[in-house]
């Protein structure tokens, strides 16, 4: 053997990428098994638990945190903070990456997955809360899409292909804000359906209010997550703006999210409020409940808030790595764990040790195409060739 | 016995009253939220 080919092999063995191949492997041999013997095979599914958490895990946390996209470009589009412009495109690449795996998770879990395109071909449902959110998530899908398709045409060299999408950057944010408001809210009202199943804290006329404000809260959190992820594995990367860029980002996100969190607070009690659920949050699920709102709502409010008059971008970092948790802690509570809280134990779901490797297979999948689009691609910098293009 | 409610109308008054205090003091504490929030800007924009 050569000395460069045992160089390059031990560059590829490395503890992510044996790690990474592992569960690749193990995702694609339970995939085999998911589509050759069935849901029943792979799942704990039943019919009082048709969503798993291949639906709460995978696509309502995947949609929350996702949404970096929308936040991102609204903030430097819609509203002129054009010095957070470097966060654009990883944010950008992030909601693409979340979005596409979030359709790709939902094949696993339908029943039919080739009928995927039905409901927009033979127009039934259109009355549906849920025709509303697939609708919704392929025209965002199509959009983040174009919006991304800038890197890999700078990328590839198509100079003329590029310059056009370009010119389309405002129009293609003003409709990813609008689908985004549209779908993230009713992802919260498919919920709506359920008022004798969800348990009563956790269900309220408010939800799909609940889960529009609190994707902003996980959008700007995950672009603070996220921006600090890349900056330790891919800062050689980074050009000198984007890393001029970061801390005052992490800064301006953190207030925002300090302060959307503070709104997000007031409107959940309101919802105890109006509802008059105040005697149940001494049982086992308002503890639980208040572990949310205190741990995960008040307390990264606070942390934020602290953060930012401190200039302490450390107590931000962790406080924005905090809220992710909060997010999908709420998405699982609401889809999972405060659901069917009636049933007893015995029949109450707890997912598949396959539905668990789907769910680390889909994640991972994300991880290697953002480090293979983000090694590759002028997503943390600038292409020379379109410096100052913006 | 004055606490226990007979209709809608007695449920919606009671938890609609208290849903109406608890946005007025939020209101407020939003507005004092921002200036603890943003206190230190000026001191920054000055220096």
């Amino acid at each position: 053997m050569s000395e460069d080919a045992a160089v390059d092999r031990k560059s590829i063995m490395t503890p992510f990428n044996i790690c990474a191949g592992i569960i690749v492997i193990a995702g694609l041999i339970v995939t085999f098994i998911r589509f050759t013997q069935g849901l029943g095979a792979a799942t704990n599914l039943s019919e009082y638990n048709p969503w798993g958490i291949w639906i709460g895990f995978d696509l309502l946390v995947g949609v929350a945190l996702a949404a970096g996209g929308y936040v991102t470009s609204a903030a430097v589009y819609l509203f002129g903070m054009k010095r957070f412009h470097s966060a654009v495109r990883p944010a950008i690449l992030t909601g693409f990456l979340g979005y596409l795996f979030v359709v790709v998770a939902l094949h696993y879990d339908l029943g039919r997955p080739w009928r995927l395109p039905y409901p927009f071909i033979f127009g039934y449902g259109t009355t549906s809360m849920l025709f509303e959110v697939g609708l919704c998530v392929a025209l965002y899908l199509t959009v983040l899409f174009l919006e991304f398709s800038t890197a890999p045409m700078e990328w590839l060299g198509y100079k003329r292909t590029r310059n056009l999408v370009h010119r389309l950057t405002l129009v293609l944010t003003i409709f990813g804000v609008v689908l985004s408001t549209l779908h993230q809210s009713s992802l919260g009202a498919l919920f709506l359906i359920a008022p004798s199943k969800l348990h009563p804290l956790w269900y309220s006329p408010y939800l799909p209010t609940y889960f529009f404000v609190s994707s902003i809260i996980a959008g700007l959190s995950m672009v603070i997550f996220e921006g600090t992820l890349a900056h330790r594995a891919f800062h050689h990367k980074m050009d000198e703006a984007h890393k001029a860029e970061h801390n005052p980002l992490t800064l301006g996100f953190g207030k925002a999210a300090s302060l959307v969190l503070a709104g997000y607070f007031s409107i959940k009690v309101i919802g105890i409020a109006a509802g008059n659920h105040w005697h149940l949050l001494a049982t086992g699920y308002g503890f639980w409940f208040l572990v949310e709102l205190m741990g995960f709502i008040a307390l990264p409010c606070l942390l934020y808030a602290m953060g930012v008059r401190e200039q302490n971008l450390k107590l931000i970092r962790f406080t924005a790595a905090w809220t992710v948790l909060g997010i999908i802690i709420n998405r699982l509570n609401v889809s999972i764990i405060a659901f069917n809280w009636q049933l007893p134990s015995s029949e109450r779901y707890f997912p598949h040790w396959m539905e668990f490797t789907i769910s680390i297979f889909i994640v991972t999948l994300i991880v290697l195409a953002y480090r293979f689009i983000v090694t590759r691609m002028p997503i943390l910098y600038e292409h020379p060739e379109y410096k100052d293009s913006h | 016995m004055n606490n226990i409610i007979y209709t809608l109308h007695d449920f919606l008054l009671h938890t609609e009253s208290i849903v109406f205090i608890i946005m007025g003091i939020s209101l407020l504490s939003m507005v004092g939220f921002w200036l603890f929030l943003t206190a230190r800007d000026e001191d920054k924009n000055i220096q």
